[in-house]
């Protein structure tokens, strides 16, 4: 059998996501791995389980986003016949797997956090209160993947690098991008990598310092709630939650946040959350397995001197 | 302009889900309009106000697609009285746990019959949260892809639209000639309350519940669902009241958890 996954990059490096990917595909197959760009960005994969990689350098893709990418990798699927396609997902993942499904009539499965030999998903769904394992039963298995679900594996690769022009269909020019404005990083992890994120809701009403102080201590990402982005101080790109991104990682830490529904959504599946917040009835406490009921503004500087003493 | 807005009835956020036989156990639970696609509803009449209004006699109508069991009527009953024309309900028990496949097929065969300008999806339905079926009536439909808006400006005599497309990767402002479809973030709006008028006039609006018999869709499963098992409540943990010490306790059980 053979798989396919593309690669992830951030900032024009290539990010861990794709040897995560690399590494559940590679239960399945041989792993070739596609690059949306040019052969320096191709040459930057040299860790994970993968055979080969093939550059697809289509400019189209920055000029007409999701549809030029649908046609690079269907170009690639019509080379490699995979019978196995990882992709990361986010919002632009998602939409290219599911053009993908329907142009190749393949079945498609969302948001895994594993993937076995026989190519079978387990998702978390439901708030991360249900186990489902599923399979697709038709055409290729195309499967979007969670950032951060497996230990990936990094022995040292060297594949075999080739590169694909594919042309880009007038019906995938008819949506056309004028212009682009990056997401604001501001040197900490990436969100959905990141192994601890610290995030802040209303209750910090506005001032993020303690919160990026014990983020910045602990080398983990900062989020927000909706409330904190909706009221400007905090760019939309860092929320959580349904709406949001969802996170996984090893430790969550909820500051002022009440733990609605929806901000639960896209962090509930943290292996650790801790929640630090006023009220004692605050609902983000039915699901932290420690709890600060304090003020965020008294209990984060404490903890952060903590860390500090520790270090030193 | 004759806009259809795709919205789903979903079960509650707040209740408890559970599956049955590999599917989302639908009639223990209240359903209610995905929240999401409240406000693709609004920004449709919004749009349609912009130019001219969606009244009778007026050149725009919006009309909701809708495919699910015959009670979904009453979520579109909630999006008929925030000010939509019509509706159009695809019922089927060949229907019943359909995936973004199947239903992107079938909303795709109701729309193609019907001279649309403009389809608006929400981002996503709270129940499957695939975010995929936009981007397939896209594909299916061989329509420009305009999704993830946090803002929508339409220009009907040009017959063309602009979005800002908001997502993790940053912003993006995207241009496309009509038809287009295009799924909108929460950000976007502020949806409106049915008024009482609003309620008493969606009694008499018509909801056309279709079979799938009629469509030119294929209908199948693309994927099984193998098992499905309730995971241990997430039980509350250690709670304490910061005395003073909140932060230092924190710590100390970071460190027993290896995590500092
Ligand atoms: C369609 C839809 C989508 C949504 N998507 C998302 C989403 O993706 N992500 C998301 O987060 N929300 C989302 N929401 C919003 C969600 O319902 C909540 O409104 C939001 O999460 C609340 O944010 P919060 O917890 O920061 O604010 P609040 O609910 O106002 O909570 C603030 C908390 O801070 C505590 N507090 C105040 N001061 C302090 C202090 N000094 N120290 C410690 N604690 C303090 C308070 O006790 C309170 O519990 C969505 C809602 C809808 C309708
Ligand atoms: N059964 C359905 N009937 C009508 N619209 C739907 C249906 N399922 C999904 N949609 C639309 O597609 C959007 C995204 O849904 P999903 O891809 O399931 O997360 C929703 O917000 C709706 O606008």
């Amino acid at each position: 059998m053979s798989a396919v996954i593309l690669a992830e990059f951030s900032d024009g490096k290539v990010s861990k996501t794709t040897a995560e990917l690399a590494t559940l595909a590679a239960r399945t197959g041989d792993v070739t791995a596609v690059v949306l760009g040019n052969s320096q960005m191709a040459a930057q994969i040299l860790a994970g389980p993968i055979k080969k990689v093939i550059a697809v350098d289509n400019a189209d893709v920055l000029a007409y986003g999701v549809a030029a990418a649908v046609d690079a990798l269907a170009a690639v699927i019509a080379q490699e016949s995979p019978k196995v396609l990882l992709i990361a997902s986010s919002a632009f993942g998602k939409e290219l797997a599911g053009r993908l499904a329907v142009r190749t009539n393949s079945g498609l499965i969302t948001d895994a956090v594993d993937v076995a030999a026989d190519a079978t998903a387990t998702q978390l769904v439901f708030g991360g209160s249900t186990t489902v394992h599923s399979k697709v039963s038709h055409g290729i298995s195309i499967i979007t993947v969670r950032p951060n679900s497996v230990d990936p594996d990094l022995t040292p690769a060297t594949p075999e690098v080739s590169t694909l022009t594919s042309p880009t269909s007038a019906t995938s020019q008819l949506a056309k991008i004028t212009s682009t404005q990056a997401p604001v990083k501001g040197g900490r992890p990436e969100l959905t990598e990141a192994q601890i994120v610290v995030s802040g809701g209303r209750g910090t009403n506005g001032d993020f310092t303690p919160v990026e102080t014990f983020a910045d201590l602990l080398g983990g990402a900062v989020g927000a709630s909706r409330a904190a982005t909706d009221a400007g101080w905090y760019p939309h790109s860092m929320q959580v939650g349904q709406t949001g991104k969802t996170v996984s990682p090893q430790l969550y830490v909820a500051c002022g946040i009440s733990g609605a529904i929806q901000h639960r959504a896209g962090m509930q599946t943290s292996k650790v959350i801790v929640a630090i917040n006023k009220d004692p009835e605050a609902p983000i406490f039915e699901v932290a397995d420690f709890g600060v009921v304090g003020d965020l503004f008294a209990v984060l500087p404490q903890a952060s001197e903590g860390i500090k003493a520790r270090k030193s | 302009m004759k806009i259809a807005v795709c919205v789903k009835q979903v079960p509650d956020s707040w209740a408890e889900k559970k599956m049955n036989s590999g599917r989302l156990d639908r009639e223990g639970v209240d359903a209610v309009l995905n929240d999401l696609d409240e406000y693709a509803v609004e920004e449709a009449l919004r749009i349609a106000e912009a130019h001219g209004g969606n009244e009778e006699g007026s050149s725009n109508t919006v009309t909701l697609i809708s495919m699910g069991p015959e009670r979904a009527a009453e979520a579109i009953r909630k999006a008929l009285s925030m000010g939509a024309n019509n509706a159009i309900l695809i019922s089927d028990v060949a229907l019943a746990g359909a995936d973004a496949l199947t239903t992107s097929e079938v909303l795709a065969s109701v729309i193609k019959a019907e001279a649309f300008d403009l389809v608006i999806c929400g981002t996503e339905s709270t129940d499957a949260r695939m975010s995929v079926v936009p981007a397939m009536l896209a594909e299916r439909l061989s329509w420009a892809q305009l999704t993830f808006a946090g803002s929508v400006k339409v220009n009907p005599d040009a017959k063309s639209v602009e979005i800002t497309r908001v997502t993790e990767s940053g912003v993006d402002t995207i241009t496309a000639q009509f038809p287009a479809v295009i799924s909108v973030i929460e950000k976007i709006n502020e949806p409106r309350y049915p008024s009482f008028k609003g309620i008493m006039a969606a009694k008499k609006k018509s909801i056309e519940t279709r079979s799938a018999a009629g469509l030119a869709a294929n209908i199948s499963a693309w994927s099984d669902v193998v098992d499905a098992t309730p995971r241990p409540a997430r039980g509350a943990g250690i709670k304490v009241e910061d005395g003073g010490t909140g932060g230092d306790a924190l710590i100390t059980y970071l460190a027993e958890k290896k995590l500092v």
